[in-house]
């Protein structure tokens, strides 16, 4: 089991044509996920690989293909009017891949999806995958195997990071969602949080935030009153200085605000153990499912 | 980024924000001429570099304070002189201080009130909100936690914008008389519309004063821009004050890389922002002190690798470097390549210690080795960061 995307989900990649969107196509393609269109415009028509329709507005795919999964490899300045192009068709799933999208552009998309059908992860993240089912995003695959963990995360690489841990330990995992770094983005921490505890095939979770803002807090909270899962939390930031950007420009401390220690205070009051340090994600998590037995 | 007050100025002039009168100054001449056509009583002039708290600074001459109210044009040109090409420290700049290139000369401005306002984005809503104090002058932060009963906010709807009942509503919980209502509106009206036109992720006035004779003024603007919009704002990017950043930092965003220079002495390069900043964690969790954040991003070149590895080395007070890479989209030979030009290039005068996990991690691994280069190969992370620390102890 896992949270959504399976076998079932039908994929159209929006700039299919572009490099990194052809790349990462093939590479989702190779693990395995059913890729059934692309969008590109001015480019309707063509077929990509040999395998895939191009068309030129995600409308049509949608018609044509009966997509229910859409990933955005559009460059910044056009992506949030991609979403937007998909929100409309009707794509159940967004999952947009993009980094560097003005953050007042995305504040528009964000208002505009209200009250839309339409789940958007991201920007500026690494996508989603249940791994032996279906892969959208950059992750590298053959890291991942199918199990009963579910991984949430605001960070690419450390996810990775957390996601090898747990297969060299021989723990799989069910979904592994990488919401992005942008300060303004679609699913947070605490909706993922959500899906997972409803989720039969997921047994444990593991946070991975970050300083800034107060998604993890939210997170936090909801998790001492609802969830019944054991989970584990890392927050990357310690060390950060206030004020700073630190590369993610959701990652700032701000007036006081956003700290990692505030976060983790807020998590360790809801019950969730926390990882000292970045290698110690799965060995924390797993000390906690066996705590629970 | 940041950009100076004359420059803030004239960005709020755009869209009618009311300023005090005044000009900017390179030389004394120029000083002089501008306080003899502002021809006011009181004319203040104030040192143009970004950090805060320049009024308390002190210059490396030994003259008090970067900012000073003078009378005739004689004086203000006899005070620029004390400032110009002088070095000002003040609480935020550190103790190397901040050349002064430039001063503001303007009209000082008899100020009867003192408001705090800004307009920021607020991530948790996700729409613009706009907040405000009569308490103006103040560090704000330090305001708000003590007294958040005086602190006023006002929500915006991001699609529809700033509605003027919304900011004749500010204008009286602000304090405003009736007769100055219509000038406040406009101002606040003027500053929402600098907010959206460049893309800002802040704009604070502080303060905003009403003057004795009852006119509303923005008196001290600071601006954040958002980094991923600079791309549609060419003028604001050009408003760029290399000489206020870190040489580091400047060279590191050349090469379209993400350095933050800190005090340590243990520096990272590594890939990804989270793991980055865990990775800065993990070096402080085993007793060391990280110098730098650095992400070299999901799919650098060899030459980005290179290149960074080379301000890491540039670095005098660097004792040790770890690179830390998690190959996804980054391949770890990728990485063992320009790790080994770099080492052709510039002498590796410190250890360094290696963790490549990832895509290609053989093939990396068997480069470095072939390469001869005398490194400090590592398991996994903690495995990288106790092997880090220690060598920076010279262990």
């Amino acid at each position: 089991m896992s949270v959504l995307v399976d076998k079932s989900t039908r994929l159209v990649v929006q700039g299919i044509t572009g490099s990194a969107g052809a790349f990462h196509t093939r590479q989702c393609m190779d693990y395995g996920t059913n890729v059934v269109a692309g969008v590109t415009p001015g480019k309707g028509g063509q077929v990509f690989d040999a395998k895939v329709p191009v068309f030129d507005t995600v409308w049509e795919a949608r018609q044509k293909t009966g997509c229910n999964a859409s990933m955005v490899f559009v460059p910044a300045p056009a992506a949030a009017d991609s979403i937007l192009e998909a929100v409309d068709a009707g794509v159940e799933l967004i999952v947009c891949i993009t980094e560097g999208i003005p953050v007042m552009d995305m504040m528009r998309v964000k208002a505009l999806m209200r009250g839309k059908k339409s789940r958007l992860i991201g920007p500026n993240c690494p996508g989603i995958i249940t791994p032996g089912a279906c892969k959208i995003g950059i992750m590298p695959g053959y890291i991942h195997k199918p199990g009963n963990v579910g991984v949430i995360s605001r960070s690419g690489t450390l996810t990775y990071e957390a996601v090898w841990q747990l297969t060299s330990r021989g723990y799989g995992q069910s979904t592994c969602i990488g919401i992005g770094g942008d300060p303004i983005h679609g699913l947070s921490h605490v909706d993922c949080v959500k899906l997972f505890n409803e989720d039969p095939g997921t047994e444990a979770m593991i946070l991975i935030g970050e300083i800034g803002g107060s998604a993890e807090e939210e997170a936090a909270e909801w998790i001492k009153m609802n969830c019944k899962k054991p989970v584990a939390a890392f927050i990357a930031g310690m060390t950060a200085p206030p004020g700073r950007r630190m590369g993610h420009a959701g990652a700032i401390i701000s007036g006081g605000t956003g700290t990692a220690a505030g976060k983790i205070a807020a998590l360790k009051a809801a019950g969730v153990a926390i990882a000292d340090t970045p290698a110690t994600m799965a060995d924390t998590l797993i000390a906690q499912m066996k705590a629970r037995l | 980024m940041n950009i100076h007050e004359h420059q803030a100025r004239k960005l709020l002039q755009r869209f009618d924000v009311a300023t005090t009168r005044g000009k900017v100054a390179s030389t004394l001449d120029e000083a002089e001429q501008i306080a003899r056509e502002l021809g006011a009583v009181e004319i203040v002039v104030k040192a143009q570099i970004h950090a805060g708290g320049r009024g308390k600074g002190e210059f490396k001459n030994g003259f008090k304070g970067g900012v000073h109210v003078r009378k005739t044009p004689e004086e203000v040109r006899e005070v620029a002189a004390k400032m110009l090409g002088q070095i000002l420290v003040t609480h935020q700049t550190g103790p190397a201080g901040r050349v002064v290139n430039k001063v503001l000369v303007a009209e000082s401005a008899e100020i009867a009130r003192e408001i705090y306002f800004a307009i920021l984005l607020d991530r948790a809503t996700a729409a613009p909100l706009i907040v405000s104090s009569t308490e103006g002058g103040v560090e704000i932060e330090t305001f708000a936690a003590k007294s958040p009963e005086k602190i006023i906010r006002e929500a915006i709807d991001p699609l529809a914008g700033l509605q003027p009942f919304q900011t004749r509503k500010l204008a009286k919980q602000l304090g405003f008389e009736s007769s100055q209502l219509k000038s406040a509106a406009k101002l606040f009206e003027g500053l929402y519309r600098t907010f959206v036109a460049f893309d800002c992720s802040m704009v604070e006035v502080n303060p905003l004063v009403v003057t004795t004779k009852g006119d509303v003024l923005a008196l001290d603007a600071k601006f954040n821009f958002d980094d991923n919009a600079l791309y549609r704002h060419p003028e604001i990017a050009a408003m760029r004050d290399f000489a206020e950043e870190d040489p580091r930092e400047v060279e590191a965003s050349k090469h379209g890389l993400s350095y933050i220079g800190l005090d340590g002495n243990i520096a990272c390069l590594v890939n990804g922002a989270g793991l980055a900043m865990a990775t800065m964690d993990i070096i402080k969790f085993y007793g060391g002190e990280p110098a730098n954040f650095l992400d070299v991003g999901g799919g650098a070149t060899e030459e980005q690798v290179t290149e960074a590895l080379k301000i890491l080395i540039a670095d005098k007070k660097v004792k040790a470097i770890l690179v830390n890479i998690f190959g996804g989209i980054m391949k770890c030979d990728i990485i063992a390549q320009g790790i080994i030009n770099a080492a052709k290039t510039v002498k590796l005068s410190v250890p360094l210690v290696v963790r490549l996990e990832g895509t290609n991690v053989e093939r990396g691994k068997q480069l470095l080795k072939e390469s001869g280069l005398a490194l400090i190969a590592a398991d996994d992370l903690a495995d990288a960061a106790k092997k880090v620390v220690s060598a920076a102890k010279g262990k």
